[in-house]
């Protein structure tokens, strides 16, 4: 941290704050101009008495005007209060608490293989450029980008679960299942956790091994590659005792600017495979037209993906001295 | 007529020449051709009513000859509601990318130009869409204002403007300084005349290479929006045609002809503009073309 100028951090870290705040704005806002009565949706029955709607407003704060509602919304906020779910008629923080499990551990395990496979495959077609290796990996590249995750999940299912009958499709365990022990426990996971990894994985190997490709490209193309091969190196040493750990750098900090798109990945996966986490919930909640749980899922996306950001310019900073202001 | 203005007819075999020369380029521009042709001509061809369901005998059925690639889960043709879909998917497509692309130019434009505090406040906007999540984004905003086809085509167009008003700003302040501009600046020349007749010109290839590639970004996300629900049911497109086959569980029951067929629409012509925008961008930029 010797490197980091503190107006930099300060800089980066206010605008961090201030993109929070209008996503705090945006969510209060956006969930007050639906169409028709928030009022009637909120209590989901049209035909409420007149008391029952005088309760309601004055629970909800609706009788209010907008900058009160506005200064009730920050405190409850604060309070970690994000309202009661339709659905499971408890509190959203509880609801989305119990999910964030299942979601770490998807995103986790299919990051750990995409980093690896796709950091493996950049340096592959980066050494064999413009040679048939290099073709097909930017070829399957490309291709994986075209493709709608959801899809790709549906296709796995049908190949290794319907036809093959390799891995369970659903869910994260076996329904009603007695385990003897723990560690087949562990292996039913395992089992489960198979095709949503593989599917969110090679969404993300594309990527990181075209990074990783074009990186590594531009620091061979850099006068130490040129005194590495006039000392006599050979170009596998040359690649991995130089090129390689330099051109790491970007594609490190891709991987936390990453997780927006990574986490949309995430909620077609987790619908697809019906995994318990924050993804499948969205789902869940759009399609039962549950605005607190979305609004409280999105407000926790959202901060992720903004600390995530922020996390990665430090980390940069922190990696590449160069960085200064 | 001076040599140094080609006619159009000229431009337009130029362009084709290049296009030509590139494969993957050209293989992207035969496979948008071919779509584009069955969007607007198929439903001629093959009439589909979306509403025209069989008997139960017709449910799921396999591909045969009397249903080429087989029935859905409600006794309709597939290959029917595939060239129906022709038209919503790159609709919605088309419509969200013109959206996209004026509002990136205008706001690009706007910012580069002026400079000063406009360009502050419009780049913190920017930076704003660039760092919020895309499709939790897109899926609340679909959500609130319900699902139609021109909400969908309103929300991809409202999220996804932000990648091209940055590389519009950038172009834009790079011609600014260009003693042409100055020079219609000082005859005086309205700011207006000077961004459409001296900058929007020169901007214009980036836009358009930028266009193709948001044109990919458009569909997939209407794809993945009707796939999780928030389609516009009344205009079936290939998204929604993927998410009926996800609700009656094609995957589970081995139903592909259910399953691959929209989903191949749907990657072809991803694929298509993704490859025509690399062209593009080729073309465009010397610099990668050199490489």
């Amino acid at each position: 941290m010797l490197f980091v100028s503190s107006r930099y951090l300060g800089n980066k870290i206010a605008q961090a704050l201030i993109t929070i705040f209008i996503v705090l704005c945006v969510n209060f806002f956006l969930f007050r101009i639906m169409p028709g009565d928030p009022l009637s949706m909120l209590m989901r029955n049209p035909r409420a008495s007149q008391q029952a709607i005088q309760k309601a407003k004055e629970l909800y704060g609706l009788d209010q005007s907008l900058p009160a509602q506005f200064g009730r919304y920050l405190q409850d906020l604060v309070k970690l209060d994000f309202g009661v779910s339709f659905m499971f008629k408890k509190p959203v923080v509880e609801v989305i608490g119990g999910k964030i499990g299942p979601t770490l551990l998807l995103l986790g395990v299919s990051e750990l293989i995409a980093i690896i496979l796709g950091i493996y495959l950049g340096i592959v077609a980066a050494s064999h450029r413009g040679r048939i290796v290099d073709v097909g990996a930017i070829s399957l590249s490309l291709l994986l980008y075209s493709l709608p995750t959801f899809l790709l999940g549906m296709v796995l299912i049908l190949v290794f679960s319907v036809y093959w009958g390799l891995f369970p499709s659903v869910g994260m365990v076996t329904a009603a299942a007695k385990f003897s022990s723990w560690w087949r426990q562990s292996l039913d996971l395992l089992a489960h956790l198979f095709l949503p990894a593989m599917t969110l994985a090679l969404t993300l190997i594309g990527e990181y091994g075209m990074l990783m490709r074009s990186s590594l490209i531009e620091v061979l193309s850099e006068d130490f590659i040129v005194t590495a091969r006039a000392k006599g190196l050979s170009e596998r040493e040359v690649i991995h005792k130089h090129g390689y750990p330099n051109a790491l750098l970007p594609v490190v900090t891709a991987i936390s600017i990453n997780l927006g798109l990574t986490i949309a990945g995430a909620i077609q996966v987790e619908t697809v495979f019906s995994w318990p986490g924050i993804g499948r919930l969205m789902y869940d909640a759009l399609n039962n037209r549950d605005y607190p749980l979305l609004q409280g899922i999105f407000l926790l996306v959202c901060i992720c993906v903004i600390v995530a950001n922020l996390l990665s310019d430090l980390l940069y900073m922190v990696l590449d001295p160069r960085v200064k202001s | 007529m001076p040599l140094d203005k080609p006619t159009l007819s000229l431009r337009f075999k130029r362009a084709f020449s290049v296009l030509y020369g590139n494969k993957i380029g050209f293989t992207g521009f035969l496979i948008l051709c071919f779509f584009f042709f069955i969007a607007l001509f198929g439903p001629w061809i093959k009439p589909y009513d979306i509403m025209d369901f069989g008997g139960a005998a017709d449910i799921l059925r396999p591909p045969s000859l009397e249903h080429l690639l087989g029935t859905d889960d409600m006794g309709r043709d597939i290959l029917g509601g595939l060239i129906a879909g022709s038209r919503i998917s790159l609709l919605v497509g088309v419509m969200a990318t013109v959206l996209s692309m004026f509002l990136g130019a205008v706001i690009g434009l706007t910012a580069g130009y002026f400079g000063g505090f406009i360009d502050a406040v419009l780049m913190r906007l920017t930076d704003i869409f660039l760092v919020l999540p895309w499709l939790p984004l897109v899926l609340v905003l679909a959500a609130i204002l319900g699902a139609n086809l021109w909400n969908i085509i309103l929300v991809i167009g409202l999220t996804s403007w932000a990648g091209t008003a940055r590389v519009v700003r950038a172009q834009t302040l790079s011609i600014k300084e260009r003693t042409y501009v100055e020079r219609a600046r000082s005859l005086g020349s309205s700011n207006l005349r000077v961004i459409l007749r001296h900058i929007l010109p020169n901007v214009f290839p980036v836009i358009f290479a930028n266009t193709v590639l948001i044109a990919a970004v458009a569909i997939l996300s209407e794809t993945t929006l009707s796939f999780l629900g928030l389609g516009d049911s009344l205009n079936q497109s290939w998204g929604m045609m993927l998410h009926y086959a996800f609700e009656c569980g094609a995957a589970s029951i081995g139903a592909y002809w259910f399953l691959l067929p929209p989903g191949l629409c749907v990657v072809l012509v991803v694929l298509g503009f993704t490859f025509l925008g690399y062209a593009l961008d080729e073309w465009i930029n010397p610099q990668i073309r050199k490489r």
